[in-house]
């Protein structure tokens, strides 16, 4: 029940991309655990409250003290591309 | 403006909050600091950290809501937002989304629709703003800001018009300043405004498509960047043409809009909520710690109600609370009236600057009441009086020992000397005596300026020109 | 040496703490091991042995420890079993880790895992699959397989994983060990590298139940640096019971009956009847919504892990593909960084979040999981514990259930109904169906841990599995 298209666009949310022969076989199985997964729709669950957490906590704060940062060079040492003591990346908008 | 159709505008407002800390970890906050130097495992978004809620900022959040009558949820969520983006570490921005901390309220004669608690993205910085170039296309991130406790304020499309947008602004401005909250200033980008601008014909309860505008960092240029996408609006709709709901990005340079181009498609950022987070419940020892001060329309009001000041100088003087503050020290002594007062309290801004602190400058407030009153009881003229609060700013001191020091006293109508003086005026410019004579005040001038300079602004401009065409009219 | 690796990790730790053990000596014997180690359950193993400050007289006694990839470790490399974490080494260490190591368990080696977690066989390791030592051409079981073979083997004297799904108990089942999934919030997750943030649990896997116990005491506490981390109310003591008398279990008819294996049922029922003559009631009971746990977790957990991994982005740390534009560079890193599962997965959570489809799927099935919780909780009044084979059959083949996500998936349908409702669950070796091990699952209320160990250590003692077979 998931087509090519639909899996093409859920690929581009994601920031994956797949070969065509990928996409299909996506599509195939994403369909099939869904169709399981579907079965859920028939509950009637009517006036029940979605569990948000499942630990009965609220209320978990910090007071607003300062802690140490890291140093620039721990903080930038697996970048990639670092550049100018920043990380460099590919410009946005150059498309 | 087209009179067939009428604006509707709506703001977002993007409010850092002045903590220590980030929102949710213990880095400092800074500005201008060498990027990367204030982030940590948890606001870089490194694998495995978990975000902790900053309870000061829980605490100015609901402060700001106090502040603007709104609902205070008794129990609020996180979400995360989800989207890629380089400033954004995680991938998504904790945020709140069905469940604010606040909704509902008011400032002035607009309504909040909500305020809720959010992390400030990173800092990107393009290839080209440093002046650097890096080779291939490229920008740069610095996480500095990352994680910054922000409050978003979004109000409803109560707004009719730039001005009044630029006004309100103000006015919330100066109430999140006097509530201590924020720095709240625009160009360091601790305030930052978006506005939803539509229009649809007079009298029309419709609303017509909005567009987003981003990017005015100042109040001159939200009210500009408004007012140009209005215009464009009305254009487009007199024409026939639809208005395309997009995001327009002001251009501070050339001081006009361009449509964003859009990365991708519409953003779905499939909110839900935030598992590493639990539920936010204020408590009434939390209320209790939320005192809220006098703020600034409040105090306008009281100024208008209980002395008697205009509207104008009223808001002049409880919008910027250090004004408000030093004007009523000033009428703290004896028998100072104050609409007096306050009239000169613009002469010692305009003197110290806009932005300047009086309570800091070398005028103390009882000085400045003194002089006012002087003036009133027309013991000074207005002009020397102007001198004497320009060395007050100087050198500070007494204006009653300048006055007497400096040989300022005024010189009144009854004084023989201003008599001989107007004489001499008019000995010395016949011409403009004349047109005086024939009814051209505008010629008297030149005249008024003779005395002036003879007396040393000692004399009123208001007496001297009376004087003046009683003399010139009743004959030379 | 033989002797050495026979010792219980508790055992040992009482050697050492009494100076009977030089706790170097320990350490470097199961460091030859794990170096020498054919099963591919170790990524990384400790070069040296650890200075013996603090070891001495420490509760743990200075008793190595392997840990799974996922647990951040200073400096030393914590991949996730992924690519796309390749040698990365993070600047700051897990809680749980450092809590340990602090308590005197060093860090002996990081073990193999399923790519982020996701994964019931441990075929899903961007560095290679993991080997059962019951028998090497079959599965380990997942996520934290190479844990689970490492203890199994005798490569560690014990472990800790992470259970999401069944992570920990599933292993610990096909591997012929204990391993137990805490309540959720009673371990620190800082420092876990994430796979479902309201699911994701840190425990122990270990050779039995006493070694499990004295791990956990060490592990739990609240943690200021996790908000959903909770103090654990009392301590956790050490198993002693002898019989099971005035214990009612309770077997849910949708969880032992269809879907079992035979050689899984017959064991199951014979430790029930084990558990009777100890002294135990065992009745059947209902999980009427168990059923769907399966589905209810197959949108939770993807969904929150689809977010979880936004940040693999090749921006500030792991892979990154070079590319001419951000978008392209995002792409390509994510896609050839992330296994086949992992984008299935992030697939499959991003559609269930998406516009349009947020209340269909996973806002359903956040109502199914409170459902699941209710029937739980309702259970636990009648019942101190729920009782269940821990996986449906013993370790498949390698290879055998590559080819179809979904019957991978169903290797968890006895272990998912717990973490969706946030409760403790422990797996015990209860026998073996064709030569190969069959666990045994208590599941208790939240924060039942001590008397859940108390439980299994009862039917441990009578059960007397030996798993010394695999430790050849």
């Amino acid at each position: 029940m998931l087509d090519s298209a639909q899996v093409l666009h859920v690929a581009r949310l994601a920031r994956l991309e797949f070969t065509d022969a990928e996409i299909e076989k996506l599509a195939g199985e994403l369909s099939k655990v869904l169709d399981h997964i579907e079965k859920i729709s028939e509950l009637d669950l009517a006036g029940v409250e979605p569990t948000s957490h499942v630990v009965d906590v609220v209320n978990a704060l910090r007071a607003d003290e300062p802690e140490p940062s890291l140093s620039r060079d721990v903080a930038l040492a697996s970048a990639p591309d670092p550049v100018d003591g920043g990380f460099g990346v590919p410009s946005p908008g150059a498309a | 403006m087209s009179p067939a159709y009428e604006p509707v505008i709506g703001l977002e407002i993007h409010v850092q909050l002045a903590t220590r800390t980030k929102m949710f970890c213990g880095c400092e906050l800074s500005f201008g600091d060498p990027p990367n130097t204030h982030t940590c495992p948890v606001c870089l978004g490194l694998p495995g950290t978990l975000p902790v809620l900053n309870a000061r900022a829980v605490q100015f959040g609901l402060l700001i809501g106090l502040a603007l009558g709104s609902q205070i949820a008794e129990r609020s969520l996180f979400h995360r937002k989800n989207y890629f983006y380089p400033d954004l570490p995680k991938g998504y921005q904790i945020s709140q989304y069905d469940v604010p901390l606040c909704s509902g309220g008011g400032l002035g004669d607009v309504r909040i629709h909500r305020v809720h608690l959010e992390e400030d993205a990173a800092k990107l910085v393009h290839v080209g703003e440093s002046g650097r170039i890096h080779g291939s296309d490229r920008s740069v991130v610095d996480f500095n800001r990352g994680g910054t406790p922000l409050v978003e304020i979004v109000t409803e499309p109560d707004l009719t018009s730039p001005e009044q947008a630029r006004e309100w602004l103000t006015l919330l401005r100066a109430t999140l300043k006097r509530l201590g909250v924020s720095d709240v200033n625009m160009e360091e980008g601790s305030l930052r405004c978006d506005a939803n601008v539509s229009v649809r014909p007079v009298g029309s309860d419709q609303l017509g498509t909005k567009t987003e505008l981003k990017n005015m960092n100042s109040f001159r240029y939200l009210e500009r960047g408004v007012r140009a996408e209005i215009e464009r609006q009305i254009g487009l709709r007199q024409s026939g043409e639809p208005v395309v709901q997009e995001t327009l990005h002001f251009d501070p340079a050339s001081e006009r809009l361009t449509p964003l181009r859009s990365k991708e498609e519409a953003h779905d950022y499939r909110y839900f909520p935030e598992p590493d987070l639990v539920p936010l419940v204020i408590t009434s020892e939390m209320r209790g710690q939320a005192e809220l001060p006098e703020l600034p329309a409040a105090r306008a009001e009281r100024f208008q109600r209980e002395l008697g000041l205009s509207t104008e100088r009223a808001r002049e003087l409880a919008f910027r609370t250090e004004l408000g503050d030093y004007y009523e020290r000033a009428l703290a002594g004896d028998g100072h009236d104050p609409i007096t007062v306050a009239n000169w309290i613009p002469l010692l801004v305009e003197r110290i600057g806009s932005d300047a602190d009086p309570a800091e400058s070398e005028v103390t407030p009882e000085a400045l009441a003194t002089l006012a009153g002087m003036v009133a009881a027309k013991e000074v003229a207005r002009d020397a009086a102007r001198e004497v609060l320009t060395q007050l700013v100087a050198d500070g001191g007494d204006p009653r020992v300048i006055i007497e020091q400096r040989g300022l006293e005024s010189i009144s109508a009854e004084d023989g000397g201003l008599a001989e003086i107007i004489e001499r005026a008019i000995a010395a410019d016949p011409d403009a005596a004349e047109q005086v004579r024939q009814g051209n005040m505008r010629a008297v001038g030149p005249l008024v300026g003779f005395v002036m300079k003879e007396t040393k602004g000692r004399a009123d401009g208001g007496e001297i020109t009376r004087l003046i065409r009683e003399r010139v009219s009743s004959g030379s | 040496m033989s002797e050495l690796i026979d010792l219980s990790a508790a055992e040992a730790a009482k050697l050492t703490r009494a100076g009977e053990l030089d706790p170097a000596e320990l350490f470097d014997a199961y460091r030859a091991r794990a170096a020498a180690d054919e099963l591919n359950a170790f990524t990384w193993v400790a070069d040296a042995v650890p200075d013996g400050d603090g070891v001495n007289g420490s509760p743990l006694g200075g008793v190595p420890l392997a840990v799974k990839d996922l647990f951040c470790t200073e400096g030393v490399p914590s991949q996730a079993g992924s690519r796309i974490l390749e040698d990365y080494r993070p600047p700051y260490t897990a809680t749980v880790v450092a809590q340990l190591a602090a308590a005197g368990a060093p860090l002996l080696g990081k073990t193999n895992q399923d790519e982020f977690a996701m994964g019931s066989s441990n075929e899903n390791s961007a560095y290679g699959p993991v080997l059962n030592p019951w028998d090497r051409t079959r599965v380990p079981g997942g996520s934290s397989g190479g844990s689970a073979a490492a203890v199994a083997a005798g490569l560690a004297p014990w472990a800790i994983g992470t259970d999401t799904g069944g992570s920990i108990r599933q292993p610990a089942a096909l591997c012929g060990i204990v391993g137990l999934k805490p309540t959720y919030g009673a371990c620190s997750r800082f420092g876990m590298i994430a796979f479902a943030s309201s699911l994701d649990q840190a425990g122990p896997l270990t050779r039995d139940v006493t070694d499990a116990a004295l791990l956990l005491r060490h592990m739990i506490g609240h943690d200021a640096r996790d908000s959903t981390s909770v103090p654990f109310p009392g301590e956790i003591a050490e198993p002693n019971a002898v019989d099971l008398r005035g214990i009612r279990l309770g077997v849910p008819e949708e969880l032992a009956g269809d879907g079992i294996e035979p050689g899984v049922l017959e064991s199951f029922r014979a430790t029930l009847a084990l558990a009777e003559r100890l002294g135990a009631t065992v009745e059947p009971c209902t999980l009427p919504h168990a059923p769907h746990a399966l589905s209810a977790y197959y949108l939770i957990a993807p969904a929150e892990a689809s977010a979880n991994l936004a940040r693999y982005d090749g921006v500030r740390y792991g892979l990154r593909v070079d590319a001419p534009d951000l978008i392209s560079m995002y792409t390509r890193t994510r896609s050839a960084g992330f296994g086949p599962e992992v984008k299935r997965r992030i697939m499959l959570g991003t559609y269930a979040l998406s516009s349009g489809y947020y209340d269909a799927y996973y806002g359903t099935a956040q109502k199914v999981r409170t459902m699941i919780s209710e029937d739980f909780r309702a259970a636990f009044e009648c019942f101190d514990f729920i009782v269940t084979p821990t996986s449906p059959w013993t370790a498949f083949e390698l290879g055998a259930k590559t080819a179809d996500p979904l019957a991978m998936y169903l290797n968890d349908f006895c272990t998912v109904p717990m973490p969706l409702a946030g409760i403790p669950a422990i797996s015990i070796p209860s026998g073996l169906s064709d030569g190969l091990p069959v666990g045994f699952q208590l599941a208790g209320p939240a924060f039942s841990e001590s008397r859940l160990l108390d439980a299994a250590f009862a039917l441990e003692q009578a059960i007397g599995f030996d798993g010394s077979a695999a430790r050849r």
